[in-house]
């Protein structure tokens, strides 16, 4: 598969700019303010080639707080900003299995 | 177990402090991505979907107790409280923060463990069967050449920067445990025509993308000619091996370029100019790692103790577990125990913390405090008396670690996929929990007997899904996760790659796709004890094929 991170930028909906903190990896969203938050409804969300540019220049410039910058697909309801496909779903909420915690002895 | 010297204490004290220095630089920013990146793939720091994952050798997959103690504590203290053992006998920790990295790594080295050469482009660690030393059927303990190639392969200046990683497996036995065909370099250890022990050498071989068997280029090797071969074999790969292109960059497909047996010939050529030089063992040098091994000191025991009898015939489930996780040993009065990791509707290979600690005791009171992992992602305590099966039975099933599907149908093979990997493009583990889940009866599964399903999230096949039984491939089409299902794959010393059998099923369906398979097989095979691979071999794919798709 072709990482997202491999490919060339193409815009066909909302979409917002997403990386893993560099800290301790946990995925990130780029905000209008220029910082980075988890909460993806506090995300820059952008629609067209231009914009997303611009976000992700200016995100990828931050070499230090995130890495692996790239553009995510999003899907806009009720005001909420929602991951629009199943892996960027996965980073967003954890695995979809449950975590074997409840291996316990 | 064998017994680190004060240069191995040495050399991971070093990279440990290295490597908190090189952290420390990227988080301040001195180094940036492009130039850490390397630098952490070189100590087994990958990052994924969620955090970082650090993956740790376990050379040949021997571990001892207090080495399963650290694991636990490393998930505990550095983790979330378990680890995942991996089809090359490695442990691969989920959500490893960073900056915590050196601590963990310090912890590690402690006990002798560490990432180094669990990822990047150079030689990965070498694994061998999980029964190396203790295994009926092999003709003496393969470990010792897998030391030694570990010895002179880790840090090697020549091949730290190969086009491509690396794969070694060595096995000594009669029956392929190792899984020795799908490496970049096998190396069988045998008794020739003439009664010398030797090696068969193989190359080319792995999954991926461009699917390849090994090759045999050297039929028989002596043993101190071993080091300078494979030192010939990995400078032929080095020169001519492809950098210009990722997806044709591993050995297989400079072997199958050039065509194995030329390779063989350049090899040879390369290996006659330097078999006679500082390579050529010397009989002392592995005297002396052979001594480094430590074999238990074995009681003088017979087979079969009759309260071993007794216990079988007191307790059903005891009975059922003997006769699918017990094996036999080479010294009499002794058993090799299998662990399932396996449980029905579990993520196969996941340890628990408390689970590890568990079998670090067990392993202490019951197996000469040595454990063993498995390319099969199960554990195996190699030395138990066959007395204390019973006691050991209790103890493991009170972890949850004796289902007894060791080499059934939900002894499932499986990669994180989707729900870790950033490579993935679906998921792995819930399929297999599925799968697990539809074939809980194990009466259902025993009667299956032996049949391997190996699943891979990508096309990278880290799953093993083109040697599977069954294989099963995630694919993603559209948005949707699909699965491209090969039968006949296998993996041991007959191994062949499965055959596609049509068009991907949706995710939903897989489950009663195997269950599909797995009724042709019920309905053709001749006889109770024909294999599901061997009625696929006798009776071909088609029959299978036109079940599966029949209602679809």
């Amino acid at each position: 598969m072709t990482s997202p991170l491999q490919q060339k930028l193409k815009i066909s909906g909302s979409s917002v700019v997403t990386a893993n903190r560099l800290a301790d990896g946990a995925v990130v969203y780029r905000t209008a303010e220029g910082t980075w938050t988890t909460d993806i409804d506090s995300a820059a969300v952008v629609s067209s080639a231009e914009a997303a540019t611009s976000l992700l220049t200016a995100a990828k410039a931050d070499g230090v707080q995130a890495v692996d910058v790239y553009v995510a697909p999003v899907k806009l309801k009720d005001g909420r900003i929602l991951p629009a496909n199943l892996r960027e779903a996965i980073r967003l909420r954890g695995p979809t299995i449950e975590l074997p915690i409840t291996f316990g002895i | 177990m064998y017994l680190y010297d004060d240069f191995d204490r040495t050399l991971l004290a070093e990279r440990v402090a290295e490597f908190r220095g090189q952290v420390g630089r990227r988080l301040t920013g001195e180094l940036n991505e492009d130039e850490f990146k390397s630098l952490r793939l070189m100590n087994g720091v990958y990052l994924q979907l969620h955090a970082y994952m650090l993956r740790i050798a376990i050379p040949y997959g021997t571990l001892a107790s207090d080495q399963m103690r650290k694991l636990a504590h490393v998930a505990r203290r550095y983790d979330r409280g378990y680890g995942h053992f991996t089809t090359r006998q490695n442990i691969q920790f989920n959500w490893i923060k960073l900056a915590e990295l050196p601590d963990a790594m310090a912890d590690l080295a402690d006990s002798r463990l560490h990432g180094m050469q669990t990822s990047g482009n150079c030689v990965r660690n070498i694994t061998t069967d999980q029964w190396a030393g203790v295994a009926p059927d092999e003709i003496e303990d393969p470990r010792i050449w897998a030391e030694l190639l570990r010895q002179h392969l880790t840090l090697h200046p020549e091949f730290s920067f190969l086009p491509r990683k690396f794969k070694i497996a060595v096995s000594a036995a009669s029956h392929d445990r190792a899984a020795l065909a799908i490496h970049d370099l096998s190396v069988r250890l045998y008794r020739n025509g003439a009664g010398e022990v030797g090696f068969e050498v193989g190359v080319g071989g792995g999954l991926g993308r461009t699917p390849f068997l090994t090759k045999i280029i050297k039929p028989f090797l002596a043993k101190r000619d071993l080091l300078s071969y494979v030192e010939a074999v990995l400078r032929l790969y080095n020169q001519y091996g492809r950098r210009d292109n990722i997806y044709k960059a591993r050995i297989k497909i400079l072997v199958h370029e050039l065509g194995a047996e030329k390779f063989g010939r350049e090899v040879d050529a390369e290996w006659q100019s330097i078999k006679d030089g500082a390579l050529a063992l010397d009989p002392a040098v592995i005297a002396e790692i052979a001594a480094r091994f430590r074999y238990p000191d074995y009681e003088r025991l017979e087979d079969s103790p009759p309260a071993l009898a007794a216990a079988r015939k007191a307790d059903a489930r005891f009975a059922t577990w003997v006769d699918n996780a017990v094996s036999n040993h080479k010294m009499p009065g002794y058993a090799i125990v299998t662990l399932s990791l396996k449980p029905v509707g579990k993520p196969p290979g996941d340890c628990m913390a408390d689970q590890m600690d568990a079998i670090a005791d067990i392993a202490d009171r019951h197996s000469f405090s040595e454990i063993r992992v498995g390319h099969e992602q199960n554990l195996v305590l190699p030395h138990v008396r066959q007395g204390d099966l019973p006691e050991v039975f209790r103890a493991l099933d009170a972890i949850g670690v004796a289902t007894p599907n060791v080499g059934l149908v939900s002894d499932i093979i499986a990669c994180p996929g989707l729900d870790y990997c950033s490579l993935a493009n679906a998921r792995a583990i819930p399929v297999a929990q599925e799968i697990s889940k539809r074939f809980r009866d194990l009466d259902v599964a025993r009667g299956l007997g032996r049949l391997h399903i190996n699943i891979s999230g990508c096309i990278n096949a880290c799953g093993h899904h083109h040697v599977g039984h069954i294989g099963i491939l995630g694919v993603e089409k559209n948005g949707e996760e699909f699965y491209q299902i090969t039968i006949g794959g296998r993996a041991d010393e007959k191994a062949q790659l499965g055959t596609l059998i049509g068009p991907a099923v949706p995710y939903d369906d897989v489950p009663d796709v195997v269950e599909d398979i797995a009724q042709a097989y019920l309905e053709l095979r001749q006889q109770s004890d024909e294999l599901f691979i061997d009625t696929i071999e006798r009776v071909g794919v088609e029959p299978f094929k036109e079940r599966v798709y029949a209602t679809r």
